[in-house]
């Protein structure tokens, strides 16, 4: 589904990407985790072509995103779903009118259809009383979620997640991650979060990459992650109180 | 169904750009040529941008783009009208007392009605409103496109498959060509009565003197003029906003110096583009 090949990236003088490769298959839920400034986001943003590599290319199925242009990238963009870190709503939209903005702005549905599916994702992610709220009246949390339903409410057939559960309180992150992986069982789609929260990644990661000096140093199921040798993994694992015989097996039975 | 280029029309310009890094300039000439280079790449990015708002302006009443429409039409007219009433009166009598003093040593005070009008609809009215539009109106569309950018709103709009040159800059653009002539127009006609109040009130000249003279020396093509003027006004503050704020980046500092950016790259063109128009029509 995403082919990442030989991915390079310097910015501002500094190596971020290289020679990243990576292939995601599709319907996995793939964690990307790191610490700050590893080029996480950076990764991301090579996928939906946000940044373009210095070398390289990014696949999207069939189609190389990393050197589409015009009409062919908008074809290749609109599989996707993204919510941003910050939900990246409209200010002066409703919740309602945010998340219907795509179908509003791109298709000739009535405006009464648009109000109807936006009000069924608002539900979906927990929000059903928000509809008419600003963003200004919503928590970090919930916005995120209104975020969320913008970016399913195409259909897409990738979601990518910028730190969806950062700055959020353990119980608003669990029921962002329980909705992350809903999506994968009920509608198959193929996700790609970037995170800081290993405990998000055991819990519902199909496979989990870390990310360290702009390469990828580890990548494997839940269990083959935190039996993995290498010493980077172990210490972030180990900065996460996660050890190779804690719970988290526990959390992905669940 | 959803599917991307749905009601699209032309070639897009990018909004969301890769960060630029340049290395520190080895001399003053590399200095001067790279500040150069960068204006004139700017201006020609900002230019694209305007002519694919043009390319758009067909859609301005499609239901994606009508409310957004009327609320710029509001904030860019209605909500500009306090200051504009102060800026105008005082600029009307400013106009009066200065022409009226030196009228009178030549006992000609009767005719500051006909040097207000005139240089009211020619000049100042347009330039009035567009300094002050620029500051108001021009900073809060610069500030707002630059808060967009920096919170990713605008990458998001991108990644949608939303032209944000067709849902942002196009109705501002459109509110603002279409409402300056009409905020020119009211300018001109209270500053016209700020220099009946001074006339009437420090140089005896009575208003029905004041206003008989007003339409005697004044044209059509004088007001024709100013507001042709004030519509090029609107483009440029709108274009300039736009381009600024897109190009935002550090936080909240690149927004305060797009703003910032705005105000002044618009009062110069301002200034430059009024000569020019009185220069095409006036020889």
């Amino acid at each position: 589904m995403i082919r990442m090949e030989q991915v390079s990236k310097r910015l501002g003088g500094r190596v971020v990407l290289d020679g990243v490769e990576l292939k995601i298959e599709p319907g996995e839920t793939f964690f990307i985790v790191g610490t700050s400034g590893a080029g996480k986001s950076v990764m991301l943003k090579h996928m939906i072509r946000l940044l373009t590599p210095d070398s390289g290319r990014v696949w999207i199925g069939e189609d190389c995103i990393s050197e589409a242009r015009g009409w062919r990238l908008e074809q290749i963009r609109a599989r996707f779903g993204v919510l941003f870190q910050s939900g990246a709503l409209l200010a002066w939209l409703s919740a309602g009118d945010n998340v219907g903005l795509p179908l509003r702005q791109r298709t000739n549905d009535s405006d009464a259809d648009i109000d109807r599916l936006a009000a069924a994702k608002l539900a979906l992610v927990g929000l059903a009383d928000a509809f008419d709220k600003l963003p200004a009246e919503l928590s970090g949390g919930m916005r995120k979620r209104v975020g969320l339903a913008r970016a399913i409410i195409t259909q897409p057939e990738i979601v990518l997640y910028d730190e969806p559960t950062s700055g959020l309180d353990p119980v608003t992150a669990r029921t962002i991650d329980a909705l992350i992986d809903s999506l994968r069982q009920s509608l198959g789609i193929t996700s790609v979060v970037v995170t800081h929260d290993l405990h998000s990644a055991l819990a519902i990661g199909t496979r989990i990459a870390m990310l360290d000096g702009g390469q990828i140093v580890a990548v494997g199921t839940p269990a083959e992650f935190v039996r993995s040798t290498n010493a980077k993994v172990q210490q972030f694992l180990e900065a996460q109180f996660i050890t190779k015989h804690g719970n988290w097996e526990k959390a992905v039975a669940t | 169904m959803y599917a991307p280029g749905v009601n699209y029309f032309g070639s897009r310009t990018i909004i969301t750009r890769e960060p630029e890094y340049f290395a520190p300039p080895v001399n003053t000439y590399a200095r001067l040529g790279r500040a150069v280079l960068l204006l004139l790449r700017n201006t020609g990015r900002a230019l694209r941008m305007l002519g694919e708002a043009v390319a758009n302006v067909h859609y301005m009443l499609s239901r994606q783009n009508r409310a957004d429409l009327r609320q710029q039409m509001f904030v860019g007219g209605i909500k500009s009208l306090g200051v504009i009433t102060v800026v105008a009166l005082f600029t009307g009598m400013i106009l009066a007392l200065q022409t009226g003093l030196e009228l009178r040593r030549f006992g000609q005070e009767v005719n500051i009605g006909t040097a207000v009008t005139v240089v009211l609809l020619r000049e100042m009215g347009p330039f009035m409103t567009g300094l002050i539009i620029a500051a108001s109106v021009g900073s809060a569309i610069a500030a707002q496109m630059g808060t967009m950018v920096i919170s990713e709103e605008i990458a998001a709009l991108e990644i949608m498959s939303i032209n944000p040159v067709r849902f942002l800059v196009m109705p501002r653009l459109v509110a603002l060509t279409l409402m300056m002539p009409f905020l020119t127009i009211y300018t001109d006609a209270v500053g016209i009565f700020g220099g009946a109040i001074v006339g009437s009130t420090q140089l005896n000249v009575s208003f029905t003197a004041y206003f008989d003279n007003c339409t005697r020396f004044a044209e059509n093509k004088d007001l024709y003029v100013g507001l042709f003027k004030a519509m090029v006004f609107g483009v440029i503050i709108v274009t300039v906003a736009c381009h600024q704020g897109f190009g935002a980046a550090e936080g909240a500092v690149g927004v305060g110096r797009a703003t910032r950016r705005t105000v002044i790259i618009s009062f110069l063109i301002i200034l430059m583009m009024g000569y020019f128009i009185t220069r095409l029509f006036y020889k």
